[in-house]
């Protein structure tokens, strides 16, 4: 049904997608520069070698491993963007931000806004997050909702390789500031490689599966469920639409609407924690613009309200499954 | 007032023994950890600190059940030298129910506070300013207590170092940052992420007492701790101790230390502090070799006992998913 199996394409993981397009960047643009901990080839071109041979190729002024101090690493990612590079910063995972959320909040977002738009900070701040890999309360969590509600940066979650490829170009090109997340499973999940050159638009969802009953909103790692289910349920002829929103800012209101107003049944699923989650404010978007349309409440899932926890045992309850996706388009169909 | 126990300035063969008993506990369970996690009954992070033993032995050897330990999530040595049971700490690595934290936090978070185990923290530095502010309060409290705090080589590069540093310098706080430098920060070497030659050199930027000391000797870990304990308990505040040591199995498990030059791992190796270690009280009298090997027949029963139970321990329910994130139950 869906292409794959048979068709030729070859295949590469996040982490490739990754490498790909900071190959590329750094190729097409000398300003472009790549640094984080452990990043360069001496330390093994980055903890799971997505950096791999870019300090070997482009050097080491260009490529740089840092000593662990996030505040440094955005610091001088903001300063390096003021004075007209193209920093693409790495920070280990994404829970670390939390360290150097100053330089990101009160600074890369709001520097062009409270310059009256004298200064700009085209950075990229790369991270890995995720739960799924027993890592605990400090590794794990999602917190795209604290980045999308800071005005002044783009927030960017993929959920393929050729995504992840044209996302991250497209970030590194864009003037402003943007936050990449990568997902800790995704980044080792083969997937379509994309063709060289290939871009991405900011802002603009994909629509990997196309129906006419249910739609179901998503991004980053769920999205695979939510096409699972789609095919799934297909069979029994409930017909899903799938949308991979791919960036959370901006966000593609119109795909999401033109979808909304064919179906009239939503459910929204994101890894992070429901309650104040991006799927919050999609409800939200979607019963302003969309009220006469719904022919039954908006469906949310996210993680529980809590800190990631260890046990395995919890944390498959924690986040969202295939199963409780599947109960929730059957919920909305009534 | 303080009732607190004083310790030697030198160890004798009692203090050396006592010693050694951690060290041999956290090398066999370090050892134990690495075997059950590679036969795939336990799935979780684990960042050895096999070579590292000695430095919180010879510290916790000279603390009282209440003296706090802030660590890291390399905190095996710490949980287990300071008194943490084998049992609730087997079962926290296994995700179970009857863990030190019920299963949520994992190993990267013990705690047990009757072992003065306060916090575990994953964030690299973290732990520093906790440990100013346990050692405030118990300066404020007066109850003599010393609090004592570990972290890496690569730690003395985060901020949270070096304001804690100064405000502990500052107040005079009964505490003690204990850097273990074991060369790495991940990848990283050394001398590739710190711009001054020793750890210690950055004592002088905050008027800290501060020294480097070699972490694999007993003998200089007693001394260096026990100065560093009786200042703090004296109310001669703070000291930062760099204690030179290595880990021989990687970052985390799975890593092959292929960063690490293999002249600069054999040499580490040939100061493995244990075999060192059992030379030092077989030479010196201290103990007899059927002594010794009593020592680890012991420890390795316990540890059998201690995995039977985490192994065969009930996961967590599903309601503790939303329970402990406040004092009160709030509906999720
Ligand atoms: C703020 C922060 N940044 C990055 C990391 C990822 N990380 C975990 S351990 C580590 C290396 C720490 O090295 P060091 O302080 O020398 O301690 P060691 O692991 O060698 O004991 C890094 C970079 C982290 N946990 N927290
Ligand atoms: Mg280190």
């Amino acid at each position: 049904m869906s292409a794959g199996a048979d068709t030729k394409v070859a295949q590469i993981t996040g982490a490739q997608a990754v490498n790909m397009a900071l190959t590329e960047a750094m190729e097409n643009d000398p300003t472009v520069l790549v640094f984080g901990e452990d990043v360069a080839d001496p330390e093994g071109g980055g903890v799971i070698k997505v950096t791999q041979g870019l300090s070997t190729r482009f050097g080491d002024h260009r490529v740089k491993s840092t000593p662990i101090a996030e505040q440094a690493i955005v610091g001088a990612a903001v300063g390096a963007a003021i004075a007209g590079m193209r920093p693409v910063a790495e920070i280990m995972l994404m829970n670390f931000f939390t360290v150097a959320m100053d330089q990101i909040v009160n600074h890369a977002a709001k520097i062009r806004y409270m310059s009256g738009g004298a200064t700009a900070v085209p950075l990229t701040i790369r991270t890995l997050t995720g739960a799924g890999n027993s890592l605990g309360g400090q590794h794990s969590d999602m917190l795209e909702a604290w980045m999308a509600h800071t005005a002044g940066l783009k927030v960017v979650i993929p959920s393929n390789p050729a995504d992840y490829k044209g996302l991250l170009l497209s970030c590194i090109e864009d003037d402003n500031p943007c936050i990449f997340v990568e997902n800790g499973i995704l980044m080792f999940t083969p997937g379509d490689a994309p063709p060289p050159g290939h871009r991405v638009p900011l802002g603009k969802a994909a629509i990997p599966r196309e129906g006419s009953d249910v739609t179901l909103v998503s991004y980053g790692r769920p999205v695979l469920d939510c096409i699972a289910v789609a095919d799934q349920l297909a069979e029994e002829g409930i017909s899903v639409e799938v949308i991979d929103l791919r960036t959370i800012v901006p966000m593609d209101e119109a795909a999401i609407f033109a979808s909304v107003g064919k179906t009239g049944r939503v459910v929204i699923v994101h890894e992070a924690v429901k309650r104040f989650g991006v799927g919050a404010e999609i409800a939200a978007r979607i019963s302003e613009t969309c009220f006469g349309k719904l022919k039954a409440p908006i469906e949310r899932i996210g993680a529980k309200y809590s800190p990631v926890p260890f046990s395995s045992a919890l944390e498959k309850d924690f986040i969202w499954s295939r199963e409780r996706v599947e109960a929730a388009v059957r919920k909305v169909m009534g | 007032m303080s009732t607190h126990q004083n310790f030697p300035a030198e160890p004798g063969t009692a203090e050396l023994r006592d010693v050694y008993g951690r060290v041999m506990l956290i090398k066999l369970t370090d050892e134990r950890i690495r075997r059950v996690i590679r036969s795939g009954r336990i799935v979780t992070p684990h960042y050895s600190p096999r070579g590292q033993e000695v430095i919180p032995s010879a510290i916790c050897a000279q603390l009282n059940p209440d003296d706090y330990v802030v660590t890291i999530y390399r905190g095996l040595h710490d949980h287990l030298a300071k008194g943490v049971p084998l049992k609730q700490l087997w079962a926290e690595y296994a995700g179970r129910a009857t863990g030190s934290c019920k299963g949520k936090g994992g190993p990267m978070h013990i705690t047990h506070p009757a072992a003065g185990v306060v916090v575990t923290t994953g964030i690299v530095g973290s732990g520093i300013p906790i440990a100013n502010g346990l050692a405030w309060a118990s300066q404020l409290k007066g109850d003599g207590r010393v609090t004592v705090t570990n972290f890496g080589d690569g730690a003395s590069n985060i901020g949270a170092f070096h304001e804690g540093l100064n405000l502990a310098s500052l107040w005079k706080l009964p505490v003690i940052f204990v850097c273990s430098n074991n060369r790495y920060g991940e990848h990283t070497a050394f001398e590739k992420g710190t711009a001054v030659k020793q750890v210690s050199d950055r004592g002088a930027s905050y008027s800290m007492p501060a020294m480097t000391v070699d972490g694999n000797d007993p003998v200089a870990m007693w001394k260096a701790a026990n100065e560093a304990i009786t200042r703090a308990r004296s109310g001669g505040g703070p000291t930062l101790i760099e204690a030179m040591t290595f880990r021989f199995e990687g970052h985390t498990n799975g890593d092959d230390s292929h960063y690490i030059p293999a002249d600069v791992m054999a040499a580490a190796k040939e100061k493995d502090p244990v075999p060192r270690f059992r030379k030092l009280l077989l030479e010196g009298g201290h103990a007899t070799e059927a002594e010794l090997d009593a020592i680890e027949v012991k420890i390795n029963a316990d540890l059998d006992e201690a995995v039977d139970f985490a192994l065969n321990s009930p996961w967590p329910d599903a309601a503790e998913l939303n329970r402990d994130i406040y004092l009160e139950e709030i509906e999720a």
